[in-house]
C-alpha cells in the first residue's frame, strides 16, 4: 500500500514525524510526498526500511543519517542530500548541490545528474555514483567508501584523501594535495562493476581512471622532523 | 546568511506581474534574513526624465512641500510619489545631479536613480517591508531582492540592499568581502565614494566604477573574481541586464531557472516554488567563478 502525504496540506514536521515512525515499525511502506517545494531536511533520520518518493526538488539536508531507507527525489536536491547516511538507498533525478552525501557511512547516493561542489567531503564509507559531472573540493579528506563520476570532476579532486576510491569517466580538472591516479586492478573493476550496475548506469568499467591518495599526507614523514 | 531573489523577464506579458512574484520570492527568503529586506524593480522609464529614489527618517515632515521645493531648486517640473518611508522623484534628465545635490544637502538619503529602477528597502521583515511599500503592485521588466542577516554592518535602511552606486545599476549579495577597506580606498583614490560602512557597497562600487570606465556587465562581473576578495554570491541589474557571479570558493548557495518567459535566480529553490512553469524549467546551480549574464 501507498500513503501519500501532500505538503500543501501536511507540514513539514508532521511528514517527518510520519516517516521516522513508519521507518521505525519496520514495516518497508511506500510513501509518496507531494509539493515539496523546495522544503528542508525533507524525509531526514529515517531509521529502518521504507521506500520514500519525493515529487520535486527539495532543499537543505534532505535524507540526512538516512538508515536502511529507500528514498528518491523525482527532482533536484538541495545542499547536503544524504549527509551521515548510513546505508539505504537515496536516488536524485534531477541534480544534487554542494557537499552530497559529506560524512557518509554507508549505503549508495546515487545522483542522476551532476553534483555541485564538495561531494563525498569526508565520505566515511558510502558509496557514491554520479551520473553527470562534480564540482570543485570533491571527496576532500574522504577516508572510506567510492566515489564513481561518468562525467567530469572539478577542480582539486580528493584533497588531502584518505582511503576512499574515486573513480572518473571524463576528465578531470585537477588533483588534489596528495591525490593521484592509481591502477585499475581486476578488483576495482569487479567493485566499480557492481556499483554501476545497482546504480543503473550506463557505462563500462573499463572506461573509469581510478584515483586514490599518494599517502603521503597523512603519514608522518620522519625525514621532516627536523622541520618543526 | 542572507537571502537573494531575482527576476528577469524574456516577455512583456508577464510585466504588470513582476512585484507580485518577486514578493513571493522575497518573502520565502525570510528565514535567511528577518533582519531588513530590499528590492531594485526596473518599471517604466520616463523619456528625458531620471528617477531619483530617496529615503527619509521623517516622511510627513520633510516629503511634505518637496515637490514645490525642489521644482523651485531646479527651475524645472518635478513630480513627487511618497511611498511610505520612501519617495520616487522623477526630474528632467539634465537636472538629475543637481537634483541629488539638493536633496543630499536636506538630508534625505538617495537609494538610487535612473531611467528605470526604483529602489525600496527597510529594516523589519520581508513581508511587512513588502506591505510598506505594496511592492505587490509595482510592474517591471526585472528585479533584484534581498533578505539580510546583517554580519558586516548594522542593521540599519542605509545597510540593507540593494545597493546603486551608478544610475540605473544595483546589486544584492549574500557573503562577505575581506578587502572591502582596501578596495574602498583604492576606489576614493579614482573619486569613487561609497555613502555607507557596508562591504556590498565596494562590490557595488567597484562594479559600476568598472563599468563607468568601458567594461561591459559581464567584464565588470569577471573583475570581481580577481579583484574582489572574500564570500560572494552577487545578483547585479542594469537598466537592460541581469547577471549573476559566485566567488570561486562558492559556498554561499545559489540557483536558477529559466523558462522561455523568465530567466530567475534565488538562494534556495523554495523561492521558486510558485513561479509559472517551474515544473518544466530548466534548473540548475551555477557554476564558481563563471559570470551569467543576461541582457535585452
Amino acid at each position: 500500500m501507498t500513503t501519500t502525504l501532500d505538503m500543501t496540506a501536511t507540514d513539514l514536521r508532521a511528514v517527518n514525524t510520519t516517516l521516522q515512525a513508519a521507518a521505525k515499525a519496520q514495516a518497508n511502506e511506500a510513501y509518496v510526498i507531494t509539493n515539496p517545494r523546495g522544503s528542508h531536511a525533507m524525509a531526514c533520520g529515517l531509521d529502518g526500511p521504507l521506500n520514500v518518493t519525493i515529487k520535486g526538488s527539495t532543499g537543505y539536508y534532505c535524507a540526512g543519517m538516512n538508515k536502511e531507507a529507500t528514498v528518491t527525489v523525482e527532482g533536484s536536491a538541495g545542499p547536503g542530500v544524504a549527509e551521515n547516511m548510513m546505508s539505504g538507498i537515496v536516488t536524485i533525478e534531477g541534480d544534487a548541490s554542494q557537499y552530497a552525501g559529506a560524512t557518509g557511512h554507508g549505503g549508495l547516493l546515487n545522483i542522476k545528474g551532476n553534483a555541485s561542489s564538495r561531494c563525498g567531503i569526508s565520505m566515511k564509507g558510502i558509496d557514491i555514483v554520479v551520473h553527470g559531472n562534480i564540482g570543485h573540493m570533491s571527496a576532500f579528506m574522504a577516508q572510506k567508501g567510492n566515489l564513481v563520476v561518468l562525467g567530469d570532476a572539478g577542480d582539486a579532486l580528493g584533497d588531502s584523501l584518505y582511503e576512499a576510491r574515486l573513480f572518473v569517466r571524463g576528465s578531470v580538472k585537477s588533483l588534489g594535495a596528495d591525490c593521484i591516479e592509481k591502477e585499475m586492478r581486476p578488483e576495482h573493476i569487479e567493485t566499480l562493476k557492481v556499483l554501476l550496475e545497482k546504480a543503473g548506469a550506463d557505462a563500462k568499467p573499463e572506461e573509469f581512471k581510478r584515483y586514490g591518495s599518494a599517502r603521503k599526507l597523512y603519514n608522518f614523514n620522519i625525514d621532516h622532523a627536523d622541520e618543526y | 546568511m542572507c537571502g537573494i531573489v531575482g527576476l528577469f523577464l524574456k516577455k512583456d506579458d508577464l510585466r504588470p506581474k513582476l512585484g507580485d512574484m518577486l514578493t513571493d520570492m522575497l518573502i520565502t527568503m525570510t528565514d535567511r534574513g528577518p533582519d531588513s529586506a530590499g528590492i531594485a524593480i526596473y518599471g517604466d522609464a520616463a523619456e528625458g526624465s531620471t528617477k531619483i529614489t530617496v529615503q527619509s527618517k521623517a516622511p510627513e515632515t520633510e516629503f511634505d512641500g518637496l515637490e514645490a521645493a525642489l521644482s523651485a531648486a531646479l527651475d524645472a517640473p518635478v513630480t513627487v510619489t511618497v511611498v511610505d518611508t520612501h519617495a520616487v522623484l522623477v526630474v528632467p534628465e539634465d537636472k538629475a545631479a543637481e537634483a541629488i545635490a539638493v536633496l543630499e544637502d536636506k538630508g534625505l538619503r538617495i537609494m538610487g536613480s535612473g531611467a528605470s529602477m526604483e529602489i525600496y528597502k527597510e529594516v523589519g521583515l520581508p513581508k511587512d517591508v513588502a506591505a510598506r511599500f505594496n511592492l505587490r503592485a509595482m510592474g517591471g521588466s526585472h528585479g533584484i531582492g534581498h533578505t539580510r542577516m546583517a554580519t558586516e554592518s548594522a542593521v540599519t535602511t542605509m545597510g540593507a540592499h540593494p545597493f546603486s552606486t551608478a544610475e540605473d545599476q544595483c546589486l544584492v549579495h549574500n557573503g562577505s568581502l575581506s578587502n572591502h577597506n582596501q578596495m574602498r580606498r583604492k576606489l576614493a583614490k579614482k573619486g569613487v565614494f561609497t555613502r555607507s560602512e557596508n562591504d556590498t557597497e565596494v562590490g557595488a562600487a567597484y562594479i559600476s566604477s568598472r563599468i563607468a570606465d568601458g567594461a561591459t556587465l559581464g567584464e565588470a562581473l569577471e573583475g570581481t573574481i580577481d579583484d574582489l576578495d572574500g564570500f560572494f554570491t552577487f545578483v547585479t541589474g542594469t537598466k537592460n541586464g541581469f547577471g549573476v557571479v559566485r566567488d570561486p570558493i562558492a559556498c554561499k548557495p545559489a540557483v536558477m531557472a529559466e523558462t522561455e518567459d523568465y530567466v530567475a535566480f534565488a538562494s534556495e529553490y523554495r523561492a521558486f516554488a510558485d513561479l509559472p512553469g517551474i515544473e518544466t524549467a530548466k534548473v540548475w546551480e551555477p557554476e564558481p567563478a563563471t559570470v551569467y549574464f543576461w541582457e535585452r
